[in-house]
């Protein structure tokens, strides 16, 4: 396990977040270097959510978060970040065309958008297999669609840090997969780190480099099969954990007669 | 005051028995300036679920009224925009705040607003004075008031103009809109405040009890028939524009309050714009 952080990286040290007396993130240390995935699992309530919203700036906390970026002196850096839901009314009259604009430009959506700009939202979200859905509600799209679109906006531009909070919830498993092979490409060409947090254990651990397990604080942590043969994960999820077990690429076979996952 | 000799002159030479009257030209042009407005305003309200905020805002012109009148001010305009103020600065303050759903909240603090309002106005027996604020009259618009209504156009076009795309981010998602670096609470009040502004200037042409209707109405039935921001917004600010001069001019033949026929007419299009969204746009 790596504890250093050298010429590219974002460093968590000691964060502590606290909602009246309750700790909901407890003295957790973590590092993700350029052009790495590191997944943080963790049963619900660990503050696996917190954790991000923290990093983007939104929660107040005790210790330290630094970003060790080349180019941003430490400096907060840009963060790409892609929500795990939107809380709008399915029915708004808002079109992915919208959105995107709404993100990346400064050219008011409401009085119209020009042909240049709509070029441009197609060539963004054509990056992602999206390009299709310019026109559709956000409220039409699939949970995979929304997110390719969240995606395309959280990567322009291209972000040093990127935080996805449950890519996996509401995707199924053909768009999911998509999902993790866009993002595998985007941080081999652009090298920027990618923080995912998930409770989908078993499909993430194939895409990422490490894995944290975050229950309030660091559990465990290391290369994915290090992690999930960890006994205090075990202790963590629980039964949950033999979804885990039936991994063809982590177990051997005979573990896999519990089924599918 | 030219430019409004010039509005005269030009209603004046329309064939129609209502342009005969000077308050019939103030109020065609008071509409044609506020119903584009509180239609754009409403766009926004109603993507973010502020109905019943807006309710409250509007309800809480009553005690501004009480409190100018303990506080012996001739006009009561300025305690009416402090408190509506205060008030919408608060809500935003306290919705992130509490635990509470917003609902309640609001339901809380209108109960108080207006309860507070009517106790004062109604000391002696005097409440009747006020009735007028509660319908409104549209006809009794000043030419300085018309200038008043152009300025806050002319600002909250200017202000949709530089925060429209950041509204638009943030009432998708607020986490999403600050990982763009945008100051989603500034965005938020300064909203909330803009909608105090103008629904308290306004409130003397609508009235406390229907004011609400006008932000909302064009939005809602727009919302019928649109898929995106740009139709969304044009349509509102159609409807609502089509509804104000109709109503408007109805009630002068039916010897109606004005406001109130404006209403009807805008849930009319609401009715008819979702018979449209349902069987024939889909």
């Amino acid at each position: 396990m790596r504890n250093t952080c050298e010429h590219c990286c974002t460093k968590v040290e000691g964060l502590t977040v606290r909602l009246g007396d309750n700790a909901i993130l407890d003295n957790v240390n973590l590092h993700v270097d350029c052009g790495e995935v590191v997944g943080v699992v963790g049963p619900n309530g660990a503050g696996k959510t917190t954790l991000l919203r923290t990093i983007l700036g939104e929660i107040r906390y005790q210790g330290k978060i630094v970003f060790r970026i080349a180019g941003s002196a430490s400096r907060k850096p840009k963060i790409g970040y892609v929500p795990q839901k939107l809380q709008f009314d399915l029915s708004s009259p808002i079109s992915v065309t919208d959105l995107v604009v709404s993100a990346i430009s400064r050219y008011p959506v409401w009085a119209g958008v020009s042909k240049d700009l709509s070029e441009r939202v197609k060539d963004v979200l054509s990056l992602f297999s999206a390009e299709h859905l310019l026109k559709r509600r956000l409220g039409e799209l699939s949970g995979g669609e929304l997110q390719r679109v969240l995606l395309a906006i959280a990567m322009t531009p291209a972000p040093k840090l990127l935080l996805l909070d449950e890519p996996a919830s509401g995707v199924d498993i053909k768009g999911l997969s998509l999902f993790y092979q866009i993002v595998d490409d985007l941080r081999k060409k652009n090298d920027i780190a990618v923080i995912l947090v998930t409770h989908d254990l078993a499909g993430v651990s194939s895409y990422v480099d490490r894995l944290i397990l975050l229950n309030r604080s660091v559990i465990a942590q290391g290369e994915p099969k290090e992690v999930l043969s960890n006994e205090k994960l075990v202790k963590a999820f629980g039964p949950a954990l033999w979804n885990v077990s039936c991994l063809p690429n982590l177990t051997s076979k005979e573990n896999n007669k519990n089924g599918d996952y | 005051m030219a430019i409004i000799e010039v509005w005269y002159r030009l209603i004046g030479a329309l064939p129609f028995g209502w342009t005969h009257y000077v308050f019939m030209k103030n109020a065609l042009l008071a509409v044609l300036l506020v119903t584009p407005l509180f239609a754009i305003l409403g766009t926004m309200v109603v993507n973010n679920r502020m109905a019943f905020f807006t309710d409250v805002l509007g309800h809480s012109a009553l005690t501004g009224i009480a409190i100018g009148v303990l506080l012996g001010f001739h006009d009561p305009t300025l305690p009416m925009i402090c408190l509506a103020v205060v008030l919408a600065i608060a809500i935003n303050l306290l919705k992130n705040a509490t635990r509470a759903s917003v609902d309640t909240v609001l339901g809380v603090i209108m109960a108080f607003i207006v309860a507070l309002g009517i106790v004062i106005l109604s000391r002696q027996g005097g409440f009747v004075k006020y009735t007028s604020y509660l319908i409104g009259d549209i006809l009794a618009v000043t030419p300085q008031q018309i200038a008043w209504f152009f300025v806050i156009a002319v600002v909250v076009l200017g202000y949709w103009y530089v925060a429209g795309n950041a509204m638009i981010l943030t009432s998708v998602n607020s986490s999403l809109a600050r990982s763009r670096r945008i100051n989603t609470f500034l965005i938020e009040t300064s909203f909330t405040i803009l909608l105090a502004l103008v629904v308290i200037v306004s409130i003397r042409l609508a009235g406390i009890l229907i004011i609400n209707s006008l932000l909302i109405l064009p939005a809602a039935a727009s919302r019928n028939l649109t898929r995106n921001s740009h139709t969304y917004t044009a349509w509102a600010v159609i409807i609502s524009i089509l509804s104000g001069i109709t109503g408007l001019i109805v009630s002068y033949y039916w010897g109606t309050a004005s406001g109130a026929t404006i209403v009807l007419f805008a849930s009319g299009c609401y009715g008819v714009s979702a018979l449209l969204g349902r069987y024939v746009m889909k």
